[in-house]
């Protein structure tokens, strides 16, 4: 059983041009880090060099912040869906 | 009849502009890696295809170098991060301000000066940097502060024919320079002054904010530098530094060019202040020097008439390395200006564009 990886339009370029990617259920910062092996340039849109997720982005597991459960411990689980959203910041 | 290539970084993408003959009028192609802040742009013109380099930064994504094999017409990026810091520093790239070709005996030497303060050095042809350590933990590191554009290694001048001797220069730790290969580095700063400390500190060791630093393949130890107030001449490789200041209506500004054939001709863009970043007296002028920095010459013939308020980057002001030499510049109104006759007249080649960061050109037969 897998979990999803819900990509805004602006990163579905470094996916192939999928919206969605499987992910194993585990934790968040162990299916970015698998990303990180399997689509590299994907991964660091999403999180420096230092594994540390960039400071315009939020990814919410269903509709919490990570931030705001366990950061990059969070639990995913079989089924969920973890969404990257980038900041409305920019001018 | 040579074409020319000027490749034009902005703070949402950057451009080619191509002139196929001298005359003839630029041809624009798309803006290209939209809304990210091309602050490094490049032009490896060693090889027999050149490379053209942007450094792309976006707010929300991150920095990355982007490299191109058909003069700017597709970009590639690798899949592995070409510069990253490694682990143990603990260190995340900000931003890639400065890519420069090494010289022509280490054709795959590219360099790449980035935030926070440090030097990456590749040996592929800029696909894949590595920390150049000896900089990276030098012992006044921890004494280097931001400049107003952040903690940035803005300049990398390499020796034209020694490999191992290079010369960096950072914001806000001033001139650094090796001669092993990136083993060690020395500052290089006497006679650079740090207007804005005590009078009896304004001429520290290290810590002077220089803008921006160039030198003449066939002079190498002759450098020219653009200061945070101050323009500087060193005939020994940054041994020691004096001021070429006479006659110039402001000491600030943030880039300097030297002549591709004449190396006593240099091109600066003066501001009137750190507090006051409009070009120093109202108009669009670029200053030249023919004899070295002993006297210089208002260039505006076919720049905008009247007042004029717009700055001039560090990167933002380049030559093609023909001859005659092409001088161009961006500003950061969004306009680009090019001289095909050295800087006796100029022309708009584009305009409307946002602000423009780094402008590089090349003249190919």
């Amino acid at each position: 059983m897998t979990a999803t990886l819900v990509l805004p339009a602006a990163l579905r370029p470094a996916a192939g041009g999928a919206p969605e990617l499987d992910i194993a259920e585990g934790t968040v910062r162990a299916a970015l880090d698998s990303l990180a092996a399997t689509m590299p340039l994907l991964e660091r849109r999403v999180r420096d060099e230092q594994g540390r997720v960039r400071p315009h982005i939020r990814l919410y597991l269903g509709s919490s912040d990570v931030e705001d459960l366990e950061g990059l411990d969070t639990k995913v689980a079989a089924g969920a869906r973890l969404y990257v959203i980038p900041a409305v910041s920019g001018g | 009849m040579p074409e020319t290539t000027l490749l034009i970084g902005t703070r949402k993408g950057a451009l080619v502009a191509r002139r196929p003959r001298a005359g003839a009028a630029w041809e624009l192609g798309p803006l290209e890696l939209p809304m990210s802040e091309v602050y490094g742009t490049g032009i490896d013109a060693r090889g027999a295809t050149p490379r053209l380099f942007a450094a792309a930064d976006s707010p929300h994504w991150g920095p990355t170098l982007f490299h191109s094999d058909d003069m700017g017409r597709t970009w590639n990026e690798p899949g592995e991060a070409p510069v990253a810091f490694p682990k143990e520093t603990g260190a995340s790239l900000v931003r890639i301000w400065q890519i420069q070709a090494g010289p022509a005996s280490a054709p795959g030497v590219v360099y790449a000066g980035v935030e926070p303060h440090a030097l990456f050095r590749s040996e592929d042809g800029g696909i894949t940097f590595s920390l150049v350590e000896g900089l990276y933990n030098h012992p006044h590191r921890g004494e280097w502060v931001p400049g107003n554009g952040g903690a940035c290694l803005h300049t990398v001048v390499p020796h034209p024919t020694d490999p191992d001797r290079v010369l960096v220069a950072l914001s806000a730790g001033g001139v650094y320079r090796t001669r092993d290969g990136g083993a060690s580095w020395e500052a290089a700063n006497r006679g650079i002054q740090s207007y804005w400390m005590p009078e009896d500190q304004r001429f520290p060791e290290f810590g002077q904010c220089v803008h921006k630093v160039a030198s003449h393949p066939s002079f190498p130890e002759r450098l020219f530098a653009q200061n945070h107030f101050g323009v500087y001449r060193s005939d020994n490789y940054g041994t020691s530094w004096e001021t070429i200041e006479s006659g110039l209506p402001s000491t600030f500004g943030f880039p300097m060019v030297v002549h591709p054939q004449e190396p006593e001709t240099i091109y600066i863009f003066p501001l009137k202040a750190d507090s006051h970043r409009f070009p120093a007296t109202g108009r669009c002028e670029v200053y030249r020097s023919r004899d070295g920095g002993k006297s210089w010459t208002a260039l505006r013939s076919g720049l905008p008439e009247g007042e004029y308020r717009a700055a001039v980057l560090r990167d933002a002001m380049c030559t093609d390395g023909g001859d005659p030499a092409g001088i161009y510049f961006g500003t950061r109104a969004g306009e680009v200006y090019g001289s095909p006759d050295a800087g006796d007249h100029f022309e708009k080649i584009t305009e409307h564009l946002p602000d423009v960061l780094s402008v590089r050109a090349v003249q190919l037969s």
